[in-house]
């Protein structure tokens, strides 16, 4: 762990150093949007993190104002539960002769700059799949890593969530994590237990079947302790009992997955039963605002019939 | 329209006539022909060549796309749904001749009954023929062995319809070459719900049955081991085999046509890890080419897969 915090220690300075074109090829594909407010010679991860927040204006109780939506996206179409698969890490950073570890620590850079987008526009519920209870079959060093990552992530970002207006929750079985990480989502829920801008969910160690069979389970216990019949477990029941309960638009509008796997990967199974699918071949550290426009923008045209016909 | 644009549609809707009679007569009358003799023969050697690397055990299809097809030919509503039908049907036929064993059709979801009373009853009616005449001997389920399995709340079905779903499961009950699972009335939440129902009556069941024979004073359980502490909790094999769908594995690939992008309540929990196949093409439309592309993406997809395996 203190080795490949010291590699990325050293990563993170070399970036933070490197201002010069050598830079943008480290991360060729990564779209930089208002860029004019940035000097000229400044690319990379860190200045799309500057760009996040040199856009945005704070109000009174330093939560950011809601940004009006780009010029081709109308405000009544906007979906009001947005589900993304962040899939593609590895291959992103395979493709430039690097290990899983790099392609993560890009892949946060757009998870962060996702969900400032999602608060900036006032989309209300955002569920993003960070690690599904398949993950757990990798090596014992990218999960490591991953956690280790991941969690360094919500410290830094904290007060980001507080200024942004945005509420964590979490699903999944978070008792599988490593304390000090479980630790940190604890406090970073409770910290942003106030903020009602935009409800933002991780799905940590979650599996969608294991999400209806807690609820069977509970259901299980009341039938045997008598409080309800079998008959009385009805959709909407198990609806409500469903994980994703911590919200009150528990089913997403639409579903993203980046890296071009057309699957749904046990993700959200009970809960995507009428959402529209976007899949894009862009690898998920590639995936920004331009991105996330036009997979916006594809939802919008869909014509959605929720089943009154096939 | 002009003259020259009703002249166009006309013959468009001459040539799909053609069509469909082809497709007709080929799959009943004209087994024969040089024609249909040729195209067997070049569809074997081309499934021979796809059979050379992994062929999907379960096929999924969504047959959206029937009304915006009698649109788009001009056609009446139904002669869509019936344009579908035969296109269903040689579908069948080339995934039974590439030797794919279980297929799945959406045919009819509960929430289609909120659909126009016309419609629904067109639709019931539709599927009661066509249910009945898979019982005939030279039907495609008696060429291919085919066991037909009907997924869903039957209940819901008019009498007719239900009849004849129960009578052609029976029929077919020997074939044991391949499992047909058409889905009528049916939703996933619906099949889930279900499930979990009988789940939990089972547990209150099992549970009832040990209190009974003193398991929950401390004495020896049901199989007699003494362990009482832990009392059966509910899995996810337990909600399984309650499923409408637990005649099949879950499906590699859900085909849904039209260029629609969503599940619509069908087959959630089997699909979980199905490769999924948006083809912008209309389900009476939908030909070899769609199919031969579908398994090209499974092979791809699989050959991954084992490649990953591998490295772990």
């Amino acid at each position: 762990m203190m080795k490949i915090s010291t590699t990325l220690l050293s990563r993170a300075a070399a970036l933070s150093l490197n201002r010069s074109t050598k830079l943008s090829s480290y991360f060729p594909n990564h779209h930089i949007h208002n860029q004019h407010l940035l000097p000229n010679n400044l690319v990379g991860p860190i200045s799309c993190f500057w760009a996040h927040h040199s856009t945005t204006s704070a109000n009174a109780d330093g939560n950011l104002d809601k940004s009006p939506l780009p010029a081709n996206l109308r405000q009544e179409l906007m979906p009001r539960h947005v589900a993304i698969i962040m899939d593609g890490n590895g291959r992103w950073a395979a493709k430039r002769g690097h290990g899983p570890e790099v392609g993560h620590d890009a892949g946060v850079i757009a998870f962060i700059e996702v969900m400032g987008l999602c608060a900036r526009w006032g989309i209300p519920v955002a569920t993003f799949f960070v690690f599904s209870s398949e993950n757990w079959r990798r090596t014992k060093a990218e999960v490591d890593f991953i956690m280790w990552r991941f969690q360094k992530m919500l410290e830094d970002e904290l007060q980001n969530f507080i200024r942004q207006g945005i509420r964590i929750f979490t699903i999944g079985d978070t008792s599988l994590l490593p304390i000090s990480l479980q630790e940190v989502l604890e406090h970073t829920k409770e910290a942003t237990k106030h903020n009602t801008k935009t409800q933002v969910i991780f799905a940590v160690s979650y599996s969608g079947k294991n999400d209806i069979v807690q609820a069977c389970q509970t259901f299980s216990k009341k039938v045997r302790n008598g409080v309800m019949e079998p008959n009385e477990v009805t959709e909407n029941v198990i609806e409500k009992e469903l994980e994703t309960k911590v919200t009150s638009i528990p089913s997403p509008d639409l579903l993203i997955r980046t890296s071009g796997e057309l699957r749904i990967s046990n993700f959200l199974l009970w809960q995507l039963a009428y959402s529209e699918f976007y899949f894009c071949q862009t690898f998920w550290p590639d995936f920004g605002e331009s991105q996330f426009i036009e997979a916006l923008q594809c939802f919008q045209k869909r014509g959605r019939r929720f089943g009154k016909r096939i | 329209m002009s003259a020259l644009q009703i002249d166009i549609s006309w013959s468009f809707s001459l040539e799909v006539t053609a069509i469909q009679a082809y497709r007709t007569m080929d799959n009943k009358q004209n087994r024969n022909s040089i024609t249909s003799n040729l195209g067997h023969i070049a569809r074997r050697c081309l499934f021979g060549i796809l059979s050379m690397g992994p062929i999907p055990d379960h096929i999924a299809f969504i047959m959206d796309g029937n009304r915006r097809y009698s649109k788009k030919y001009n056609m009446d509503e139904g002669a869509g749904h019936k344009s579908g039908f035969i296109a269903l049907t040689t579908m069948l036929r080339y995934c039974y001749e590439l030797e794919v064993k279980y297929i799945t059709v959406y045919a009819f979801s509960i929430d289609n009954f909120k659909r126009r009373p016309e419609e629904v009853n067109f639709l019931m009616e539709l599927m009661r023929e066509k249910i009945e005449g898979l019982i005939e001997e030279d039907s495609i389920i008696n060429q291919y062995g085919v066991r037909v399995h009907f997924a869903g709340d039957l209940k819901l079905l008019d009498e007719s319809v239900r009849l004849a779903a129960e009578k052609a499961m029976a029929a077919s009950a020997c074939n044991s070459k391949a499992v047909l699972s058409i889905c009528i009335a049916y939703t996933s939440t619906n099949e889930i719900m279900n499930a979990v129902q009988q789940s939990c009556e089972e547990n209150w069941d099992e549970l009832r049955i040990l209190d009974s024979c003193g398991a929950a004073y401390g004495l020896t359980d049901y199989s007699g081991n003494g362990d009482t502490k832990d009392r059966k909790s509910i899995v996810v094999t337990d909600i399984e085999k309650h499923m409408y769908m637990k005649v099949a594995p879950n499906p590699d690939i859900v085909v849904r046509t039209s260029g629609e992008n969503r599940m619509s309540n069908f087959l959630l929990w089997q699909s979980a890890y199905s490769i999924l196949y948006s083809p912008s093409v209309l389900w009476p439309e939908i030909g070899l080419r769609h199919l031969v592309w579908a398994v090209l993406n499974f092979q791809r997809n699989e050959f991954f897969v084992q490649k990953k395996k591998k490295q772990h």
